[in-house]
């Protein structure tokens, strides 16, 4: 540190990082609640665990070569790129840099950052597929989307040197894309394989309701994912820096927030706009669902998803009309793919997730027309085409596909769908038997010590 | 062109004010904003009024001693 306004600097935003990642945890709470909420008894802690053991197993892959990649990846073999092994050896699991260092106080709280977001990324997938996936094949699509895709896209399109801002003019500041469309996607490639729940679609094809056990814990597990969710626009951000760190056009000596490009925004700006986003979305959802609570909550969460692309440069007037007119778009597909492919997203992931994410893309595309994404001399302008091409890359090719492909690889391995008979007599009694048949011991003794020691009333 | 008012960030951050697009139509976004609003609210007042008419003629005696036992 050369000087203590340069330490005030990187230890402000250490501290903000770590911030930031404390309130992330929160999207992980809330995904794990709403899960629970959304299954039904018989499944109640397989599905927990299923989601709980995303946590280590990504972290530890993360820590592995997650990060390596997106350092080493933003010009992947794409217009005579390659891997940039320069940039990634700073972030291998051997690197010093990658340890307790007192040189380097930012690259811990940074990684942490981003993974969050891989875990977020992986529980999307999980709450689409829960009471009929193997835990043992999920686990495998967590570290995959986690800790493999979704890092490449962020290389590819969530990095300020990565092909897809350079070429593409690609722009997705909050994530639209590289978290929630990708991770739809995957979603999708993944329940196209695995099949519907028992009982989902009568004979004739009409889709069933399975309302959740518990609407209240689903409630809760929104709510929970809104804040984190905060925590994570917050992220997003490198809090403060001047020019002379960015090092490219931006000339004087004001210093400022950016988003993730570099590219000059406020905390301010993103504050309006995650809350009149989330209130278009809600807004709009009770309206088209007509007061169903599952997705006027759900809306909330889409309108943020699908502002989120433009929302470091969007009015909050704009930012609340895109939420709304993504729900209303999101909401007639998820219904109309449901019914035409009789696919089952017991949580509505890919809508809420995939299709915002796309229709958000798209939308910034003409919103943002002509604008810089990034500081960089060079570099395209935000178009229509660039965000197309980014939402194709994004949900079909990092996500639908590697999802679709590794299902059919389990599927003909036969580990990828539990038998039908666990499935119908539940997932906690065939695998945790062990619980329930201790519940149930328990449960004797003491009504059996009760009539041991209890005296009859007179 | 730039919707933003900016085709790159060769600027002095001193000098850059408003960022986002359709500056000069904030009156009229305000105005479509507010419409909006104000939609939903009528769109909610007749829903609900139709539904609170559905439901006064669905209650079954027995069920809704039943509603009024549990509490």
């Amino acid at each position: 540190m050369d000087g203590n306004l340069n330490a005030l600097t990187t230890v402000f935003t250490e501290f903000y990082y770590w911030v930031t990642v404390v309130f992330m945890f929160l999207i992980h709470v809330g995904f794990c609640m709403y899960e629970v909420g959304a299954s039904r008894r018989r499944n109640h802690m397989h599905t927990l665990m299923k989601n709980i053991m995303i946590i280590p197993l990504v972290t530890v892959t993360f820590f592995f070569f997650g990060w390596w990649i997106y350092w080493a990846f933003p010009n992947f073999y794409i217009f005579g790129g390659s891997i940039d092994f320069d940039a990634g050896a700073a972030n291998t699991p051997w690197s010093p840099t990658m340890a307790t260092n007192l040189e380097d106080r930012i690259t811990g709280v940074f990684w942490a950052a981003f993974l969050l977001f891989s875990w977020t990324a992986a529980s999307i997938v999980s709450g689409s597929v829960i009471e009929r996936i193997r835990s043992s094949a999920l686990w495998v699509h967590a570290v995959l989307i986690g800790s493999v895709f979704w890092i490449i896209d962020a290389a590819w399109g969530w990095h300020y040197a990565g092909w897809m801002v350079k070429y593409l003019g690609y722009h997705d500041a909050y994530a639209s894309g590289v978290i929630h469309a990708i991770a739809g996607g995957y979603a999708l490639g993944v329940i196209m394989v695995l099949g519907p729940r028992i009982g989902k679609f009568a004979a004739d094809g009409t889709p069933r309701d399975i309302p959740p056990h518990n609407p209240w814990l689903l409630t809760v597990g929104i709510f929970l994912i809104y804040t984190g969710f905060w925590g994570f626009y917050a992220a997003c951000n490198v809090p403060i820096i001047a020019p002379e760190v960015i090092d490219g056009q931006i000339v004087g000596t004001t210093w400022t927030a950016t988003n993730i490009y570099l590219a000059p925004t406020t905390l301010s700006a993103i504050t309006f706009n995650f809350l009149m986003s989330l209130s278009g979305g809600l807004m709009a959802a009770y309206v088209v669902s007509k007061g169903d609570a599952f997705w006027t909550f759900s809306g909330g969460l889409a309108g943020i998803i699908t502002a989120s692309a433009g929302n470091d440069l969007y009015h909050p007037i704009q930012a609340m009309l895109v939420g709304a007119v993504g729900v209303v778009i999101v909401y007639k597909l998820h219904y109309w793919v449901e019914k035409r492919f009789k696919l089952d997203d017991a949580v509505g992931a890919v809508a809420v997730h995939g299709y915002s994410g796309v229709v958000g893309l798209i939308i910034a595309g003409f919103l943002l027309w002509g604008a810089p994404t990034s500081p960089f001399e060079g570099y395209a302008t935000i178009t229509p085409w660039g965000q197309a091409t980014g939402a194709v890359i994004m949900f079909f090719v990092l996500g639908f596909l590697p999802g679709f492909l590794v299902s059919k690889m389990q599927a003909a391995a036969g580990v990828l769908r539990i038998p039908e008979e666990v499935e119908l007599q539940g997932l906690d009694y065939a695998e945790h038997h062990a619980y329930e048949d201790a519940k149930a011991d328990i449960i004797e003794a003491d009504k059996a010590h009760l009539a041991a020691t209890t005296t009859p009333a007179e | 062109m730039s919707t933003i008012g900016y085709k790159d960030w060769a600027v002095d951050l001193a000098e850059v004010g408003a960022v986002y697009p359709l500056q000069g139509w904030e009156v009229a976004m305000t105005i479509v904003g507010v419409i909006f609003w104000l939609v939903w609210h009528r769109i909610q007042f007749v829903r609900e009024g139709e539904h609170l008419e559905k439901a006064k003629k669905m209650g079954d005696q027995d069920k809704v001693k039943k509603a009024l036992e549990r509490y």
